[in-house]
């Protein structure tokens, strides 16, 4: 640990603290001042051919790789070899799955990035902070995929005795830079432009992510509401002060 | 039995001569705003006609409104909860621009810069206002008005279907009329029960449906789940929005802007009571024809005891209660049955209600020779104008046509009633019998109908905001009012008290330790020292 490049320890272990208390910080600060603005701004009443097919590609292909990395950085490769998982059964899962997912969520990409550059109205409603993240979103998937191809599948390296490994330190608060300083170049670009997603994602529309409303399965249909903030209050909250 | 109290409006259609004030002033007060342009929370429709959207009566299309599943119970036409979440990423039923229009502005600027002397008369061409570039203009919010452009299109309006054959013949000649739209505020609405956030909500205290635009997260369900297509997104801040049924001036007894502007003055606003515990059973009504009946019998008579006191049990302010019992859109609902829900099928309940015209029926009584305030002959005419009759009962009851056509019997015979007595002769109490009602009731539906003033038409009781005032520690109050303001003791309250409550104002004089007790007349001071009582005596010890 005493030989590590200071170089290293400022990109994997100094930056990645700082964007994560950028993140959190930034959608508690964005989530009190500008509630209004929370919303995926949808641009759909411009343009619906091109956006049925690429939207839903794109998200459910998306939400399909975040599960994969959480399966893939965040279970040690001792879980899986106790439950009798082979490497090689593995990795053909991971790649198998991860392959529809990936055709998916880049065709989506690509989709929803052609209509949203050839359509003067969806093109007009785009602004520079849009712009900003599409070019962080696709560089991280680009690299993302490079790294899969290039090192995972046609190479050697084992993301799970390195990548992740670090990622499950950092969140243990002990991080060891150099697993990711030797980590080949693909995943360490792949890294690096998620930080910088993670760093400008709360001041973009990706905020709309943390808006999932999964509480409709379970409310009532109708909603009332009282003008009386008293009467609100005694849904939930804090108990009634008693006079 | 849970009462609630519901802002109701009707509209009597023989009135509106399409002029569109109440559409312009609505937009001059909400909807002004860029991403707004194409918002209108209240539009004027010629019908026959498209509407606005384009068709957005069809529901076989839009989805929008409930529909009864195969249990017999209602649910969300467009898909229930699992089906939206799936489709949030592109909702199939959202109608997009082109289904309203392309908002534009006009290149103003070359009128402008246009060289002078020059040989051609400059012109200010349209752009778009979506993509800034030069456009044309081919449909607006009222493109078809006046059945405008309707002969081209009018298979397209989805209420004609079935009769539509019948129609071609005798179109320009038959009929038309003008159908003002705002938001329904329904008591069942589907706009808030598609709201994946929950964003959108119906107000306790008087029924108003709004949008939490700090909630609201732009899924656009909404948009799709109302059939009335009376939900917009504005494509600016990608939030919905909607008519708010004026809240600000409500809250101040004030009526909307739509009803104030209106130039016919054919807007009626008040308070109805129903009963929250029986909507969703109403709603579930097999028959679609029964639902503008189960719809009416929700509403709840203000002078009935029972309801009096499940009103008082509610918290219904008794001020509330007395505006519901003078209300005019019950009289026209409940008492003389003349006012009908727009498309009572949809099943949401919807509660701005519509008097259907029957200036169509006079217009061809009178064209065709025959005596139009004559009841016999109006009646008659009634009977035999299958293809208005039928077209006005697509909109208002489900297409039940007796519904429908015994409102118009008594708006005619109403209209032959009242030209017996304009004409000084003796009114005929056999024409008031003949639909059910007494000459007296006739009498009274007319002064109401055709001479109300604006305290008749308008019963708004104030919104009550004391009850919040109160509350304490909102910080709402002037800090002067509270124990340890200024002027007061700098030393806290003993315990917190609210503002309310009987004694407090006495209470606090003796809890709160004042610098001077008792009242100082200056009249009584002869201008010289100091003036007994003025000021507090100086405490011992101070500088």
């Amino acid at each position: 640990m005493t030989d590590v490049s200071t170089l290293d320890l400022l990109l994997w272990v100094v930056l990645p603290y700082m964007v994560l208390a950028v993140f959190v910080l930034g959608h508690v600060w964005r989530f009190r001042a500008d509630r209004f603005g929370w919303t995926t701004r949808s641009s759909q009443i411009y343009e619906s051919r091109l956006l049925s097919i690429g939207s839903p590609l794109f998200h459910f292909g998306i939400i399909g790789i975040f599960f994969g990395h959480v399966v893939g950085l965040g279970i040690p490769k001792s879980w899986t070899e106790f439950l009798g998982v082979s490497d090689h059964l593995y990795h053909l899962m991971a790649i198998t799955i991860g392959l529809a997912a990936a055709v998916a969520c880049v065709g989506g990409l690509l989709i929803l990035l052609y209509r949203r550059r050839t359509n003067t109205r969806v093109f007009g409603a785009t602004t520079a902070g849009d712009k900003l993240m599409y070019l962080m979103l696709s560089l991280t998937i680009l690299f993302g995929l490079l790294a899969t191809i290039v090192h995972s599948a046609l190479g050697t390296y084992d993301y799970r005795e390195g990548v992740s490994i670090w990622f499950r330190e950092f969140w243990t608060l002990r991080p060891d830079p150099e697993l990711m300083g030797q980590a080949p170049i693909f995943f360490q670009l792949h890294i690096l432009s998620a930080l910088l997603l993670f760093g400008i994602w709360p001041f973009t529309r990706l905020v709309h992510v943390f808006a999932a409303p999964l509480g409709y399965l379970t409310r009532p249909y109708i909603v009332y509401r009282s003008k009386d903030p008293r009467k609100e209050a005694e849904r939930r909250g804090w108990e009634k002060v008693k006079y | 039995m849970r009462v609630m109290a519901q802002m109701s409006m009707v509209m009597n259609l023989d009135k509106c001569i399409g002029c569109h004030t109440c559409s312009v002033t609505c937009k001059q007060a909400w909807t002004n705003r860029s991403g707004t342009e194409y918002i209108w929370f209240n539009n004027v429709e010629t019908r026959p006609g498209q509407g606005y959207p384009r068709g957005y009566e069809d529901q076989e299309k839009w989805k929008g409104g409930w529909e009864l599943g195969r249990n017999g119970r209602l649910k969300l036409r467009a898909g229930g909860r699992l089906t939206k979440l799936l489709q949030l990423f592109s909702n199939p039923r959202l109608p997009g621009i082109e289904d309203y229009y392309e908002p534009w502005t006009y290149d103003y600027d070359n009128l402008l810069r246009a060289p002078a002397q020059q040989e051609t008369i400059p012109t200010a061409p349209p752009t778009s206002l979506l993509t800034g570039e030069r456009t044309e203009i081919t449909w607006s919010g009222n493109w078809d008005d006046d059945l405008g452009g309707t002969y081209a299109a009018k298979d397209l309006d989805p209420m004609l279907k079935g009769i539509e054959e019948k129609v071609t013949m005798e179109f320009d000649q038959t009929f038309m009329f003008y159908l003002p739209r705002i938001c329904e505020h329904c008591l069942n609405p589907t706009c808030v029960a598609s709201c994946p956030s929950g964003a959108i909500y119906k107000r306790e205290e008087d029924g108003i449906v709004l949008v939490d635009q700090d909630g609201c997260r732009g899924w656009r369900m909404c948009v799709t789940g109302c059939p009335y297509k009376k939900i917009y997104f504005n494509h600016r801040t990608g939030k919905a929005e909607k008519c708010t049924f004026c809240y600000p001036r409500i809250e101040q007894g004030e009526p909307t802007v739509c009803a104030e502007t209106c130039v016919g003055r054919l807007r009626y606003i008040g308070l109805v009571l129903y009963d929250a515990d029986r909507v969703t059973e109403a709603a579930s009504t097999p028959d679609e024809k029964d639902l503008y009946r189960a719809q009416r019998d929700l509403l709840l008579d203000p002078n009935d005891p029972e309801v009096i006191a499940g009103a008082r049990a509610a918290g219904i302010p008794h001020d509330w209660l007395l505006a519901a019992q003078r209300s005019p859109t019950y009289r026209l609902i409940k008492d003389y049955e003349v006012a009908l829900p727009l498309h009572p099928e949809y099943r949401t309940m919807p509660m701005v209600w519509y008097i259907p015209p029957l200036s169509p029926v006079v217009d061809v009584v009178r064209d065709t020779g025959y005596d139009a305030e004559d009841a016999e002959s109006l009646f008659a005419a009634i009977d035999a104008l299958r293809i208005p009759v039928e077209y006005l009962a697509n909109l208002f009851s489900a297409g039940d046509v007796p519904t429908v056509e015994r409102v118009l019997y008594r708006m005619a015979a109403m209209r032959s009633y009242m030209r017996d007595i304009n004409l000084g002769r003796e009114p005929k109490e056999g024409i008031a019998n003949a639909v059910g009602m007494s000459g007296q009731e006739m009498e009274e539906m007319y002064r109401l109908l055709a001479i109300a003033k604006y305290e008749d038409r308008y019963v708004i009781p104030v919104g009550h905001h004391e009850s919040a005032h109160d509350l304490e520690s909102t910080g709402t109050d002037c800090p002067l009012n509270a124990p340890g303001g200024p002027g007061m003791s700098m030393s806290p309250p003993e315990e917190p008290m609210g503002m309310s409550g009987p004694g407090y104002a006495t209470q606090r004089r003796e809890t709160v330790p004042r610098p001077e007790a008792g009242r100082v007349n200056l009249l009584n001071w002869d201008g010289t020292g100091r003036p007994e009582g003025l000021f507090p005596s100086p405490a011992t010890g101070s500088a």
